[in-house]
Order: structure tokens, then sequence, then C-alpha cells
């Protein structure tokens, strides 16, 4: 049978007119297409100001013990109370907030470079470095983080500060992110431009920084947003078993001594409430956020549901 | 439905009346930008035993027609207005559940993309079934395996095929398959989507004779819908030619290639590569129109090489221009 | 069953196992501080214990680790007692063997989470896929906002809320502990009864925390599988909604859960190590937790370890069992 079909053209569905905006409309018109994406930044900027700000209302100090009477319900003078060990829980939100966020910023941040740095190498050579790396990956995410994490930090209980927090949480959080830039790198790697660049004469360094690392700046950040939520839910989960900096309000650590002195029991809830709320607050913020920019990353997936 | 309409309905169809009518059938998209008119005003008629082809661009409004017969359009496509009389009875009044128990019993549909159209987690006897079970006719468990084997075999595959999995049939066995779950309950209509599209030529062709053979066998009318004018010529008795929406040609099969009335029928024909003259394959230039913001007059105005004032302002009906052949365009 | 990518998915099971103990046997010499015999000793005398028995505990282990050989005997002996589920004695409760200790407080564990974990499987599976099923209620689609909510608060910190409400505020449930301390524990139903009773709470808050995670996932591939056209054309033949629903929709969409239902038990096992020790359970959550404030070590690497052990068997499991819920998947490609 000889091939009669008829090549016909693709109709479309757009409208001729195009349309005309400025800038800021179509910024505008953006953040009401997608709305996730500004709650979730709004949500977190809200934290963030609390941290700044908050030092101007209320002495730091405070958050120290013995600087307040003990298990005070909130007043005029102490808007959220006192816990049994005398400080200001006021004072404890505005240090600890911050102290929190960095735990997470950091960690997601040292997670995501070596991460991305393995997943580039996984998936733009391939071969046994690819084979070893995937192994290792693949094989540690079978492995419960916050197991690995209470292993490590049982070990080293007395010595944990913020930082040392920060750093042990990024040694697990590079695994999410390295296997999902090898699978947009191995994607990218066979597409048209970048074989152009190759034949070009571009060094493999080159066309990682001028060619995929731009196309991949969006999935970058999607990645980025969940290392940092996984990083703040390890921080709090490791400090709700006191496995955290010992002497540093972090929400984590709130909670942990919350529950220590049976505070939920006691009926003292201006204790353990306020900072579940702000956890709950930057978790939901971070999803949002993560949301909002995977629907950059991947307008395919726009409108799906 | 009491059995005094149904004896009428009967008693109607025996008297020369159409075995499945549509009238002024229209489906539209709603898109934020408007409604996209898919399906604008298209009518014809399938007798007993016939065999009628559809073909146009895609786009063209082909599949939605093939859709809205059986009443699957999804959101946003809303079946706006029309009638479907199958034997005296417009589908479109329908309750959902009765228009359920006509699916598969009474227009049944051999689907487009048919690769894609087994559930790759069940056997082949368990997906036959279910047509079966859910239409209120199970089979007793005795029955099974002879009831199975003959339906296969009438498609062309062996018994066995029954106990196997989707995932170890071949393109072709799993379009037998596919035809096999739509002639189970014997339909009186059955449509058929673009039923070779993602086969082979050689597949193409027997399935194709399969088609033809079943279709004798049960009596049943056939929609074939396609683009493939080699096909069309092969199989359907009548053939329509759908652009932008419209029916804008409708005849039998041999007079579109004799004489194409519609100029785009007429360009369509032009544009398929011939055994006997070797010309240049041409397309046709120009795009179709956008089905939100459709132009006044005539759809193919833009692009027909004999437009006149009349084609810009007026949209020419679909009338009868030569005994049994229609065709809609102000030329005549 | 292909014999290769059976012993390949095996070897990768010790390959965790061997991971995991190699972890416990070289974070105590890696830490910073005093070796393992100086920590216990140490130990012991802040916690008082008798003088006799941590001589013999020292002596124990010095024969257990052979701590005069060099480190590479010391570590194949530890491997050969970890693979006999041998973790040594407690240092807390010295002379109680660790193993004993797991297992007395497994049973509570594995009745706690692996019910709660199913329900909230099963219940957030079957929320999501009705939430993107076109003919399903509207209602379960406003579910989904609430329960997204939900999965955002971390399941130990729902449990506090929980217990502050419904046994603080009103007590309605049990506060605390596993069964009532008046309570003889046996096989009887008004033991059983008490169980149940005491199990809510923390149960529910699991549940509620993980439901929101298993609805979001389902949505998603209910959306995709709804899109099929094994769907459409199962709408074609006439077969009834909740038929294609079921065996048609549910059925494939739920493959990929099922794979993150595996990875996700330990994330759930974890999580909820916290919410035991908040309701005082007699499980393993609550053993950990005690280990970690008495610096016990050799009970929290025997926990974490027993834990690591039941995870790497479920994936295995649901590994082997998956091809039987996929024909597609051969264990050639896998």
């Amino acid at each position: 049978m000889a091939n009669t079909s008829v090549n016909f053209p693709t109709p479309t569905l757009a409208s001729p007119h195009a349309r005309d905006r400025t800038a800021p409309q179509a910024l505008l018109a953006y953040c009401r297409r997608n709305p996730q994406l500004v709650i979730g930044a709004a949500m977190l900027l809200g934290l963030v100001l609390v941290g700044v700000l908050g030092p101007f209302f209320v002495d730091p100090k405070q958050a120290q013990p013995l600087s307040a009477p003990t298990a005070q319900p909130p007043s005029r003078q102490y808007p959220l109370g006192t816990d049994d060990y005398g400080r200001n829980l006021l004072a404890v939100m505005v240090t600890g907030l911050p102290l929190t966020l960095r735990i997470g910023f950091l960690a997601g941040a040292l997670g995501l470079l070596v991460g991305t740095f393995l997943g580039f190498v996984s998936g733009y050579l391939g071969g046994p470095v690819d084979a070893v790396i995937r192994t290792l990956v693949d094989t540690s995410l079978t492995v419960p983080g916050l197991l690995i994490l209470i292993t490590i930090a049982a070990s080293i209980k007395g010595f944990i500060s913020v930082n040392i927090m920060a750093l042990l949480i990024a040694s697990l959080a590079w695994r999410q992110p390295s296997r999902t830039v090898r699978a947009q790198v191995l994607t990218l790697r066979d597409r048209g431009y970048v074989q152009v660049a190759r034949r070009s004469g571009l060094s493999t360094p080159e066309i990682i920084v001028k060619e995929l690392l731009p196309n991949l700046l969006p999935f970058l950040a999607a990645s980025f947003v969940g290392a940092v939520s996984y990083a703040i839910l390890a921080s709090i989960g490791l400090e709700a078993l006191g496995l955290g900096p010992q002497n540093d309000p972090t929400l984590g650590m709130t909670v942990y001594w919350a529950i220590s002195f049976s505070a939920p029991l006691r009926g003292l809830w201006w204790w353990w409430l306020p900072p579940i709320v702000a956890v709950v607050i930057l978790i939901l913020g971070l999803l949002l956020l993560t949301m909002g920019l995977d629907e950059i990353a991947n307008p395919r997936l726009r409108r799906a549901a | 439905m009491t059995a005094d309409t149904a004896r009428h309905a009967t008693a109607q169809a025996q008297a020369g009346q159409p075995l499945l009518q549509v009238r002024d059938l229209r489906v539209y998209y709603h898109t934020p930008r408007g409604a996209a008119k898919a399906v604008d005003g298209v009518s014809f008629s399938l007798e007993p035993g016939e065999r009628l082809g559809l073909v146009g661009e895609s786009g063209s409004g082909k599949s939605t027609i093939a859709l809205s017969l059986m009443r699957l359009i999804k959101p946003p496509g809303v079946i706006e207005g029309g009638e479907v009389l199958l034997g005296g009875e417009d589908l479109l009044a329908k309750s959902e559940e009765e228009m359920r128990q006509v699916r598969l019993a009474g227009v049944a549909m051999v689907a487009q993309g048919a690769m894609n159209s087994l559930n790759p987690v069940k056997r082949v006897r368990e997906q036959i079934l279910d047509g079966l079970a859910d239409h209120g006719q199970p089979i007793a468990k005795r029955a099974v395996a002879d009831t199975l084997g003959a339906l296969l075999r009438s498609v062309g595959l062996k018994p066995e095929v029954a106990g196997m999995f989707p995932h170890e049939l071949s393109g072709g066995m799993k379009q037998r398959v596919v035809t096999a779950i739509a002639i189970s309950l014997r339909p009186k209509v059955i449509i058929a989507d673009e039923p070779t599209s993602a086969l082979d030529v050689v597949v193409q062709r027997q399935i194709m004779d399969t088609l033809l053979r079943v279709q004798q066998d049960l009596g049943a009318a056939v929609i074939l819908i396609g683009h493939d004018m080699g096909l069309m010529a092969q199989f359907v008795t009548r053939l329509g030619v759908m652009y932008a929406g419209k029916l804008v040609e409708l005849c039998p099969v041999q007079a579109i290639f004799d004489e194409p009335l519609m100029p785009y029928s007429q360009l369509l024909i032009a544009s398929l590569p011939s055994l006997t003259k070797k010309g240049e394959l041409r397309g046709i230039p120009g795009l179709p129109p956008s089905l939100l913001d459709r132009p006044t007059g005539c759809p193919f105005r833009a692009r027909c090489p004999h437009a006149f004032d009349r084609c810009a302002v007026e949209e020419p009906a679909l009338r009868e221009l030569r005994p049994g052949h229609w065709a809609a365009c102000h030329l005549y | 069953m292909p014999i290769g990518y059976l012993v390949r998915r095996v070897m990768q099971f010790f390959i965790v196992l061997w991971g995991a103990a190699t972890l416990n046997f070289f974070l105590p010499r890696l830490a910073p501080g005093n070796p393992v015999r100086d920590r216990l000793l140490s130990q012991a005398s802040q916690g008082g214990l008798l003088q006799s028995g941590v001589e013999e505990m020292v002596r124990a282990y010095n024969a257990e680790f052979g701590l005069d050989k060099p480190l590479w005997v010391q570590y194949g002996r530890y491997l050969y007692h970890v693979f006999q589920l041998d973790f040594g004695f407690s240092i807390a409760n010295y002379p109680a063997k660790v193993l004993p200790m797991i297992t007395a407080a497994l049973p509570w564990t594995i009745g706690l989470l692996v019910v709660s974990s199913c329900w909230a499987f099963v219940i957030g599976t079957l929320l999501g896929a009705l939430a993107a099923w076109p003919r399903a209620p509207r209602f379960f689609r406003y579910l989904i906002g609430p329960a997204m909510a939900l999965s955002a608060i971390p399941y130990y910190m729902l449990s506090i809320v929980l217990v502050y409400l419904f046994a603080v505020t009103w007590p309605i449930f049990p506060l605390s502990r596993g069964y009532s301390i008046s309570r003889l524990p046996g096989f009887n139903l008004p033991f059983i009864l008490d169980v149940l009773r005491h199990a809510i709470l923390p149960g529910f808050s699991i549940v509620l925390a993980a439901l929101g995670f298993w609805a979001l996932g389902m949505r998603g591939m209910m959306v995709t599988t709804r899109g099929e056209d094994y769907v459409t054309f199962a709408e074609a033949k006439g077969l009834r909604d909740r038929r294609i629903f079921f065996s048609y929709g549910l059925r494939n969409a739920i493959l990929p859960q099922m794979t993150a239902f595996a990875i996700s038990l330990g994330t759930v096992v974890s999580g909820s190590v916290i919410v035991e020790a908040i309701f005082a359970y007699p499980g393993i959550g609550t053993l950990l937790l005690r280990a970690i404030s008495a610096s016990d070590y050799f009970l929290i690497y025997g926990i974490v370890f027993m834990i690591v052990l039941s995870i790497a068997l479920a994936t295995l499991a649901i590994d082997l069992l998956y091809p039987f819920l996929d024909p597609r998947i051969s264990y050639r490609k896998a």
C-alpha cells in the first residue's frame, strides 16, 4: 500500500493578538497564576523579619536562664510567657528562630553544592564514575537519614554547636540534590545545543558552566529549597530528641526542653505552641515555595491537576 | 423507555429509517480565551451495515465527533447542542447510566492509539469479561473459555492470547484484542478512530481486512476516522470531509476521487501521490483558521484559490449539488 | 525469577547492613574524647554502678573487642557478633544485654507504627485518588488542602498538640504509656481494649501527619493515569465507574506509591521514634530516647542497627514482590 496519508499542518488555538504588557504588569499577572510562590515567599519573609526586627522589641539576653520569673503565662511584660528556667520565651523565639533558619540554609546550601557537583560529574561523565556515585546515593537513600544522624549526634552530643549541627546535616542533605541534578544533566546532555557546543570545541567545564548551568537554574533553585526543608526537618527531629546544640535555644531544642519538663501535661501551652507554630509556618512556606518553583522549572506540569 | 416506544423505534428503523442520525451537533471547548468550536453544526446519517469515512486535518473535529457519539467528551469540552439518534432514540437526552449501557452494546469504539488502550496490569481475558459483566451479560464459568476462544478467533487471534498481558502482545495483536472487545456485545455501530495509525503497512492491511470481515459478519455500521485517503478508498462506501469543525463535503467514496466539488477536497485529492502521474507532493498552502475567533463566511476562504466576495459574507450551507453528493460551497 | 537480579538485590541488602554496622563500629572511635573503655568507666562512676560490675564489663568488652588486637581484627570480630545480632551489654542497665531489651520493645513499636502507617497509606491513597477522579464528589477535592497542611507538621509536634487537647484539656484518652499501670499484661479482652485505647492518640497523630503525603502523591499519579488511553477505552467499554476507578485507575496509579511506601517506612519509623518518646510508649522510640539521655551507646547502636535491619528487610520484600503487582516488570530490566 502506498503511503497516501496527507501532511496536514497543525492548527493553532493561539489568538493572533499578541498581548503587550509592561514588565511589572507581567510580573503581577505571573504571581496571580502562581500564588504558591508568592504565599510561600511571604511566609518565609515574615519569619526572617521576626529574627531581624525582634531584637528591637525584646532584649535577646533574656533568652538566658534566670532572667525572668519561672513558668509565667503570657502577660504584657512577657508576651509569650516564661519557662521553668526563667527564660523570656519571646526572647527565646527571637534568638532561636534565626538559629534554626541558619542551620537549614547552611546545611541546604552545602548539601546542594556537594550534590550538584556529584550530580554533574555523575551525569556528564557517565561510566564507572557514574556507577559508583549512583550506587552510593541509592544505597544510602534506603537508610533513614535521621537514624544515621542520631548515631553520629549521640557520639558527639556534648560538642554540638549550631555550625556543627549544620555540617552534620549537610553530610546527608546532598543525596537527593545529586539524584535530581544527575537526571536533569542526563536529559540536557544529548540535546542539540549541547552537542553543537561540544563539536565547536568547548571544553567540558566550559560546556557545564556556559550551556548546562543556566538551563538548570530553576531546578537548582527548587532543589535548594527542598534541601533546606530536609535540613530543617532533620535538625528539628534531632533536637526534639535532645541531640542538638545544648546551649542554644533553637526551635527544636525549645520543644525538647518543653517535652522534658512535661510542659504539655502541665498545661504550659505557651512553652511548646509558639515554636511548633513557627515550624509549621516554616515548613509550609518552604513547601509552597518548592511547588511554585517547580512550576517555573517544569511548565508542563502547569494546570495538570 | 416503555415497550411501546421501543417497538415504535424498531418499527421506524425497519421502515428504512437511518440507523444513526446526527443533527446539528455542536461541541465547544471552553478555554480562558473563549469557546473553541471543535465541532460546529455537523449533520449526517448512517444506514445499517454502511461504512462511512471521516477525513480531515488534525483538529478539524473528526475525533471529537467520535467521542461525542459515545458522550465521552471531557471538560473543558461540552456538547452544546444537537441530536444523536440511534434507532430513533436521542443519546444526548439519556441519563448517564442509560448511556453507559449503550456504550459497547449499542455503539462501540476501536480507539485511537490502540497501542495503549489496554490496561497494562490485567490479562486480556479480564479486560474482555469486564465489558460483558458490566452490561449484565456475565458468562458462566464453564462457557468462558469457549466464548473467549470464539471471539478471539473471529479477529484472527489464538485462544491462548486470553491468558496474556498486553506487554506480551505485538502492536497488531493489541489492535485485534481491542477489536475483539469492541465487537464482544455485537454493537450496531462501530467507531474506528485511526485504528491503524501506529502500525506498519502490512499489519494495517490485515487489521482493516479483519475489521471489514467482522463488520460484515455482525451487519454493523462502521464510522472510520482517519486521514489516509488510500485506506478510505479501500474500506468505506461513503466519505465525509471535515474542515475547521464543519462537514464540508459528503458523498459516495468514488465521487470524491472522480469529482471533488469543494475546493478544499480538490486540493486534498490533488495533493495525493499517485502511481500513474509522478508529480511532486504538494501540501495545501496556508493554515486552518483559529477555532477561537472564526472568520465570518466560509472557513476555507483564506486558503481557497476560487474565493470571491460572497465567501467572505455568507457561510455556505451543505447542499445536495449532485444526486447523493453534498458539499458546502458557493461555487455551485 | 532471574538469579542475577536476585543476587544484586540481596547484595544491596547486605551492603546497607554492613554500612550501618561499620558506622556503629567506627563512630565511637572517631568521636572526640575517650575510647570506649574509658567512656564506659566514666559512665559507670556517674551512674554509681558497682565497681565489680564495671570490671566485669570491661573484661567482657576486652574479650569481645580484643582491644589489644589490631583494629581490623577488632572490626572483624565486631561484624561477626553483629551478624549474630549480639550487641553486647547495656551500659546503663548492666548486666542486661542489649538484644532482649530491644526484642521486648519491638512488638509495641511494630504494633503501633505498622498499623498506623498502613492506615495512613490506605486512607491517604484513597483520598488522593478520589480527589483526582472527575466523577467523585467534590468534597474530596476540598480535603486535599487541609491534608497538605497537616503533612507539613512533623509527627511528634502533632502528637504534642493532640496530647494537650485530648488528654489534658479534655481528658478523653490516656496521657501516656502503652497500657494502664493497674492492669496486668495478658492475652485477654480488657487488656487488649486498654492497649487499643492507649494506642489511639499516638496512632492518630501518625495517621494524620502521614496521610497528606500519600494523598498528594496519589493525586499526582491519578491525574496522569486518568488521561491514559486505557482509561478512556474503559469508559468507551461502558464499564461501571466504580470498576474503572479501582481496576483501571487506582490499580495502575498505585504502583509508584508502593515503592515510595517501602522507602518511606524508614522515615515513618524514625519520625515516630519521637512520637513514642512523647507518649512514653513502651516501644523502641522511648528506649532510644532513654538510651540517648543516659549515653548508653551500645543500646543506641543496637537500636539503630535493628531499625536499619527491619527497614532493609521491608524494602527487600517489596522489591521482590513488586513484579507480582506490575506484570510489565520482569527482573531482567530492574
